[in-house]
């Protein structure tokens, strides 16, 4: 494992790209990408098994994740761009025109580390169990693995797939939800609550697992760690992880006010003064 | 008119069925996803003989895209099976995101396309899907007219690298094309050749316009007939030398006028030589129950309409 002082660090400069990102637009979604930060640092600086320096979209014999909350594309390509799957300093064309990190992540561009366009909610499970499928078919023994907002969960399609997952025994996959109880309207209990999550999956057919410290990176790990421990036991493995959206800024927190807004001037100098610059600004 | 004949009528989905069963001895990588309809969709053959590279999705077609998607990211090349109305319009965004906009390696295969559904009514006699598909930014759209070129274009495209929609349906039509012919994809099939008019025809009103050439010829009339099998990329230098001759066209298909095969033509002329065209189509109706061929003839898609379309035209030059 690496540094966990360095694992920190990063996630601090993670959060001052994504805040620094999403105001030099002027749009995007910076809270629930603030709250994500660990989640994707851990993914891809501990925990996956992947090659950023020779992408290709078949990734045999590599850990795949596709994103299905495409709006968070900020801390994705942060920590893509740090993982070294493009130059850190292409961040400052995020939702520019040309660039290819477009407002949601795309294939369409040819950013290495995308594999899937996600944005329109609620396809990001069906495509990683069709990748789950692909693995097993090559004999590839690498994971798969997915994120997933909870408000997201309101789309049906992910109640088709996850059905498909474990009637199928997609044992390969690890999905995981963002579930920060937060979307555009309010308070997901309030727009349209989820119920007992924790024991829908269950009855799904899912081992679920419970991370209720998500901003915290060494419970992340452990976390995804865990479930790594159920692979290829014949059930599909979900982690419900509660995050504080716009988690690290501390106007943006407690609120569901930056799911998809961006800092003016002044708020964005109020948000760098709290997140200090460990790795150098892109 | 020169002389088509043919020894059975066969559908157009046993067409497919027999070239995607011929794929999965040929090709790998090929692997096949259906929504609950594979026996309809005649892919009981390649679940038989292939059944690790068959996948039984259920009833949730959106699912099936995107795990269809996901398939080819390891270079799997799925075709997905279920009716046209289910491969379509239920399924437009998962198609748009995760397969046209993401250029995922998906054959999208079509069955009971159109009137031609026939009792079941029009809940499920989608007479849009071209339109849909065609409209999608480098979407691929073909709709073969008999047996042998279902089962030529269903090998052909697992060739193509990118996405596909393959469209047939579910009545027997007469079988007439080669056994052993190539299928191009974007490339015209010049039927017969003629002065008059040109008829451009897809599917299954392809052997239609050869029954109105027949009647045409023997009115005095020469009709070029046009087989379009792939409606996207159209094949504009076959369809515009002949517009050169003929300064007229009809188009036929079993689809809605708005958004077909007629409105690809007419877009290719208005852009390059304006002309006269009449459209055998369904003019702006949903269908609804009865046999194939009472329907057929109540919204027009017969061969009668085709020659009074071609007479209609040749007013109009």
């Amino acid at each position: 494992m690496q540094d966990i002082i360095q694992l920190k660090n990063l996630c601090t400069q993670v959060r001052r790209d994504i805040v620094r990102m999403v105001h030099a637009a002027s749009s995007g979604h910076p809270g629930g990408s603030l709250g994500c930060v660990e989640f994707f640092v851990a993914l891809y600086k501990e925990v996956m098994h992947h090659n950023p320096s020779n992408f290709n979209m078949d990734g045999k014999n590599e850990d795949l994740f596709f994103l299905s909350n495409g709006h968070i594309s900020p801390v994705f390509y942060s920590v893509l761009a740090r993982s070294g799957y493009f130059p850190v300093k292409e961040l400052k064309t995020f939702r520019k025109l040309n660039t290819r990190l477009q407002g949601h992540p795309t294939t369409h561009e040819g950013l290495p580390g995308i594999r899937i366009a996600s944005g329109s909610l609620g396809q990001g499970m069906s495509v990683a169990i069709g990748a789950a499928l692909a693995k097993k078919l090559n004999g590839d023994k690498s994971t798969i693995y997915s994120l997933h907002g909870d408000g997201e969960l309101q789309e049906g399609q992910i109640w088709e797939a996850a059905m498909y997952a474990a009637a199928n025994k997609v044992d390969n996959y690890i999905a995981t939800v963002d579930y920060n109880g937060r979307q555009i309207d309010g308070d997901v209990d309030k727009v349209l609550s989820l119920g007992n999550l924790k024991a829908k999956f269950e009855a799904f057919g899912f081992t679920v697992l419970e991370n209720n410290f998500g901003n915290d990176i060494e419970k992340v790990i452990a976390s995804l760690n865990q479930a790594k421990t159920y692979l290829g036991k014949g059930k599909p493995i979900i982690i419900l992880m509660k995050t504080e959206m716009g988690q690290g800024v501390d106007y943006m927190m407690g609120t569901h006010k930056w799911h998809g807004s961006s800092p003016n001037d002044e708020q964005l100098q109020k948000a760098l003064a709290q997140l200090e610059e460990t790795l150098g600004d892109y | 008119m020169k002389k088509y004949t043919y020894t059975e009528k066969k559908d157009t989905r046993s067409g497919f069925g027999a070239g995607l069963s011929e794929l999965g001895k040929t090709n790998p990588n090929v692997v096949a996803l259906c929504a609950d309809l594979t026996g309809s969709l005649k892919m009981d053959a390649f679940e038989k003989e292939h059944p690790d590279r068959f996948f039984q999705i259920g009833i949730a077609e959106a699912n099936m895209m995107g795990i269809a998607a996901g398939l080819t990211i390891g270079g799997k090349i799925p075709f997905t099976g279920t009716f046209a109305n289910f491969s379509t319009g239920r399924v437009y965004d998962q198609i748009r995101q995760s397969i046209a906009y993401s250029h995922k390696n998906v054959k999208i295969c079509a069955s009971h396309a159109g009137l031609t559904l026939g009792e079941d009514g029009a809940t499920h006699q989608i007479l849009e899907d071209i339109g849909l598909m065609k409209m999608l930014p480098h979407m691929v759209v073909i709709n073969p007219c008999d047996y042998n070129q279902t089962k030529a274009a269903t090998i052909a495209i697992a060739n193509y690298d990118g996405p596909v929609y393959l469209r047939f349906g579910r009545p027997t039509v007469p079988n007439f094309t080669p056994a052993d012919q190539t299928f191009k994809i974007g490339k015209a099939v010049l039927l017969n050749e003629g002065t008059d008019v040109t008829i451009i025809a897809t599917g299954h009103l392809v052997w239609k316009a050869i029954e109105a050439g027949e009647q045409l010829a023997a009115k005095g009339i020469s009709a070029e007939i046009i087989n379009i099998h792939t409606i996207k990329p159209l094949d504009n230098d076959a369809i515009l030398k002949s517009i050169i001759k003929t300064k007229c066209v009809v188009t036929a298909e079993e689809h809605q006028m708005n958004g077909g095969l007629g409105d690809s033509v007419a877009q290719l002329l208005a852009r390059h030589n304006p002309t006269p065209q009449e459209f055998v189509a369904v003019n702006d109706s949903f269908g609804e129950s009865g046999t194939p061929d009472e329907l057929m003839t109540k919204y027009g898609l017969d061969t009668v309409n085709i020659v009074n379309a071609v007479e209609a035209v040749l007013k109009r030059k």
